[in-house]
């Protein structure tokens, strides 16, 4: 009888204690199980395809035969690396990730010193300049190709009115990627400008009226107060920038196809060309890999060189 | 050092008038503080003299020179904000320094003279940091040193004590009017808080709804109010104001801590040069050395101070006496003080009790 009892308490401690691991491990995983679906999401849609997309760049494979697939090592590498047109691909990246953002930025920053102002007329200005940035990128591809058309083209009519000999724009490999920069600047430049009104009203007031009584010369607030205290907002934009700037696809798409003779082609048309237009899918995923490579780096240099310059508040 | 003079100033925002052309002389080297509640136009003021907002009419004058059109770094003010206003990406030293050298000053004077002052306002260790590095009171003495390095004819201050915590606001204030002794130069400065306006100041401006109430020495503002609104802002608690005996064109003020508590003997036993209110007690605050008894009385509530000591049992049913050297009059529309007649008799007591 004992016995029994002692036998059945053991199994209830047992018992116990094992609830108390249960409790303890769904306790544990309770936070896990809150994050889940963000987690998820975060995994199949970033995490799996960069994975994959590595995985892939080390195969010759092509999309129109899926079954084989052929494992090459780095050589997909090698051949991108190899190619001038590659080369040519990587240098107009570079070329045209530096002239629009910092133009961009430059003119942005200016318009805002300028809209910066309460009254009607500039919040009109501010929505005109803010517009380009909520019309979707075809549509200005669009327009922007009938307005650089040689022939019936405004702008060309334009510069006729005033005299001048019409410009190539498109049509020649030597102005094609300055006139696509030209229309990315025309759309980003709302969107920075707004931006950096928002960070030139988070000043607060009585700074300036500070440096007034200083007697700072206009210059010397905008280098030695106005451009330190907007650091995160510029900083912010730099990354902002030049991530989406490595990214272009839409205007080449529509406007040029990547011509003339390759003067337009950039990482990402480029990816898409291998892959879609010439199924070579071991160089599309090469690429990809190369841009992801670089605009890692290029951030983390941003992170390294202005991270110390930055002022937070 | 210079005096300053307001000639007929009126500041208009948008048809709103804040400042009511105002006439004002700040005399050499005074500690002239503007006190008033907010919106009472004197931030306003010190922001018309410091070249921060252009006057509307009238004519600022500092020294000998009419300063309207004169830019704010020109008139030789220095001016210390409510929040500092310190330049948050400079470190100390620059904050000092920014000022003199946008004057011009060399680089190698500028060193001597803003180790000078750090040296003075305790700052010395701390030149190198950035002001979100500092405490409150460090950042209150980096403004100080900025506005001092300059050596303006005119200090400006615009609330500099309000966001320091009450011990370091109280020792803050006494450094400021040893500064102001040691420096001899003019000091304006606006506050909204009476006591560091009667502590600090020897020249007070009295200011509502953008005209100038009165001003006076710290004492005689207490002690001779000019009006009601000086009556009731001055002193804390504030005047006890009630209907006079008699005329309704008259009001009467008496301060809390000229008040008697008598107890109530049911008659009406008049007394001596001496006005009373017969009243029931409905709290009573201790303050320590000093309480304050809330009476309900026949004319209104009234506030009472007297020593915590000798006020052990007290009644809750009481008279109130006001012993008549101690009443203000003032005109009920107006809220001009009327002048005291000769003797004890007040204008509406013909020499009767209440």
């Amino acid at each position: 009888m004992q016995k029994a009892m002692a036998a059945s308490d053991g199994m209830l401690l047992q018992k116990q204690a094992r609830r108390g691991h249960l409790q303890v491990w769904l306790e544990r995983m309770r936070p896990y199980l809150y994050i889940a679906p963000a987690l998820t999401f975060f995994f199949l849609f970033f995490l799996f395809p960069i994975g994959y997309v590595i995985y892939l760049s080390f195969f010759d494979w092509s999309l129109l035969n899926l079954e084989e697939m052929d494992w090459v090592g780095l050589d997909n590498f090698k051949e991108l690396l190899a190619e001038s047109d590659f080369h040519q691909v990587l240098g107009n990246s570079f070329v045209y990730t530096v002239s629009t953002v910092f133009l961009g930025i430059l003119i942005s920053f200016f318009l805002a010193l300028w809209l910066n102002r309460s009254a009607r007329v500039y919040g009109i200005i501010q929505a005109a300049v803010f517009s380009p940035h909520i019309i979707s990128l075809v549509s200005i591809a669009m327009l922007w190709m009938w307005l650089m058309d040689p022939q019936y083209g405004l702008l060309n009519a334009l510069l006729e009115m005033v005299g001048l000999p019409g410009y190539t724009w498109l049509a020649d490999p030597k102005s094609s990627l300055m006139s696509l920069v030209l229309v990315s600047i025309w759309k980003g430049v709302g969107y920075n400008t707004i931006v950096f009104i928002a960070g030139l009203q988070s000043i607060p007031k009585d700074i300036y009226e500070a440096a007034e009584l200083d007697h700072s010369p206009w210059w010397r607030t905008l280098t030695r107060l106005t451009i330190p205290m907007l650091s995160p907002t510029l900083f912010f934009l730099l990354v902002i920038n030049t991530v989406s700037s490595f990214q272009v696809f839409d205007t080449i798409y529509v406007m040029t196809q990547g011509g003339p003779i390759n003067s337009t082609n950039m990482l990402v048309f480029y990816i898409y060309e291998q892959g879609m237009d010439f199924y070579n899918g071991g160089a599309a995923s090469a690429a990809s890999v190369i841009l992801l490579v670089v605009v890692g780096i290029l951030t983390l240099l941003h992170f390294r060189l202005m991270g110390k310059r930055v002022h937070y508040q | 050092m210079a005096r300053v003079v307001l000639n007929g100033i009126t500041k208009t925002f948008q048809n709103q008038t804040v400042v009511k052309g105002i006439d004002l002389v700040v005399p050499d080297g005074s500690f002239t503080v503007l006190v008033g509640p907010s919106g009472c136009g004197k931030s306003t003021t010190l922001r018309m003299i410091a070249g921060l907002e252009q006057a509307t009419d009238g004519e600022i004058r500092i020294g000998d020179q009419i300063v309207n059109d004169v830019p704010p770094g020109k008139r030789d003010v220095a001016m210390v904000f409510q929040n500092y206003a310190l330049y948050p990406t400079m470190n100390v030293y620059d904050n000092i320094a920014y000022g003199l050298r946008n004057r011009g000053v060399s680089k190698k004077e500028c060193k001597v003279l803003v180790e000078e002052i750090a040296e003075v306002v305790g700052l010395t260790p701390y030149l190198a940091r950035k002001p979100a590095q500092l405490s409150g009171g460090q950042r209150q003495r980096v403004a100080l040193a900025r506005a001092m390095v300059k050596k303006p004819k005119v200090f400006l201050m615009d609330e500099p004590l309000s966001n320091l915590d009450a011990k370091l606001r109280n020792q803050m204030r006494v450094e400021l009017t040893s500064l102001h002794k040691q420096l001899g130069s003019t000091f304006i400065y606006v506050t909204h808080d009476q006591v560091e306006a009667m502590t600090m100041g020897d020249q007070i401006v009295v200011m509502s709804e953008g005209n100038i109430m009165q001003v006076a020495a710290p004492m005689d503002l207490y002690q001779e109010p000019e009006n009601l609104f000086v009556a009731q802002f001055i002193g804390s608690p504030a005047m006890n104001i009630i209907p006079a005996e008699g005329d309704i064109q008259i009001l009467w003020g008496f301060r809390p801590e000229k008040a008697i508590l008598l107890p109530d003997t049911g008659a009406d036993v008049p007394l001596e040069n001496m006005i009373t209110l017969r009243g029931k007690i409905i709290s009573r605050e201790i303050l320590g050395a000093d309480s304050l008894y809330y009476v309900d009385t026949e004319k209104g509530r009234v506030v009472v101070k007297v020593d915590t000591d000798q006020a052990a049992d007290i009644p809750s049913d009481l008279r109130i006496g006001v012993p008549v050297v101690h009443l203000y009059e003032f005109d009920r529309d107006t809220g001009k003080r009327l002048l005291r007649k000769e003797g004890y008799a007040l204008s509406s007591l013909a020499g009767g009790m209440v």
